[in-house]
């Protein structure tokens, strides 16, 4: 199926995406920051719907927008920010926050400037009809090894955020 | 205007990736310091996908195992933070100086 308006959706969809961010790093709220957060989340699940990974898309929504920011909302209703909401909310070393991250952007502009004659032109077409049986191709094919390492890994993270957040262990 | 290609969802990348990177070396509060990490690898995220509509479905896969990291990630790191709040009253990353020369 041919795309409609990849332009417009992009440039909106991006924009959302970044609003989000700045949204995220601004709000004295943290309340507000999560919102933002998902705003932004769902803004680069569409992003990756236009960019024909609609498997990705799913999981983004699913796991991040519904199980990751669940998570970081409760612990906000748990943890009391009422206090944290008057006090400063920038450290005393912002100005060496800032200095790094323009350092990173400069970095990133330079990248631009000098690699962008360097930058493949092609734009490969997918299947997405298929997008899911392949990327389950390939995760339980080439990379079946690491996503076992992955299901260890989740689980000695249930078993650290247990610990952690337990009373008396 | 020009069409959209890889190089535009590259510099939409890019933008999130110093947003995060603002929000976890300037902000106080624990939990907005968690979020610009996740912002970061939703950065990374997207540039693994941009590129693996150049060279092929590997990069979706690796996303994937990057969204696990971020949960596994997000669970100890709010783990810790609630012992942190447990023990100190207080959720500002500038008062954990326990080890603070």
């Amino acid at each position: 199926m041919q795309p409609v308006a990849t332009t417009f959706f992009f440039y909106m969809l991006s924009g959302l995406a970044i609003l989000g961010g700045v949204l995220v790093i601004t709000r004295k709220n943290a309340v507000h920051s999560a919102l933002a957060l998902i705003l932004s989340l769902l803004a680069l699940a569409g992003l990756y719907l236009m960019l024909y990974a609609p498997f990705v898309a799913g999981v983004q929504i699913i796991l991040y927008a519904g199980g990751i920011m669940v998570l970081f909302l409760f612990v906000i209703m748990l943890v009391n920010l009422e206090r944290s909401q008057k006090e400063e909310q920038f450290n005393q070393q912002w100005i060496a926050g800032l200095l790094a991250a323009a350092a990173l952007g400069a970095l990133f502009i330079a990248i631009y400037v000098k690699g962008q004659k360097l930058f493949p032109q092609r734009i490969l077409q997918m299947p997405e009809e298929s997008n899911t049986q392949q990327v389950a191709v390939l995760l339980y094919g080439n990379y079946m090894f690491s996503f076992e390492i992955a299901s260890l890994l989740l689980l000695v993270a249930i078993i650290g955020a247990v610990v952690m957040a337990k009373k008396r262990i | 205007m020009a069409p959209i290609g890889t190089i535009h969802y590259l510099v939409v990348a890019a933008a999130l990736f110093i947003l995060g990177v603002i929000g976890v070396l300037t902000r106080r509060n624990v939990v907005i310091v968690l979020m610009s990490i996740e912002l970061i690898l939703n950065a990374v995220n997207l540039n693994l996908v941009a590129f693996s509509r150049l060279w092929g479905l590997h990069g979706q896969v690796f996303a994937v195992f990057v969204i696990t990291d971020a949960a596994a990630e997000a669970a100890v790191g709010l783990g810790i933070l609630i012992a942190f709040f447990r023990n100190k009253e207080t959720v500002n990353v500038d008062e954990v100086n326990l080890m603070k020369w």
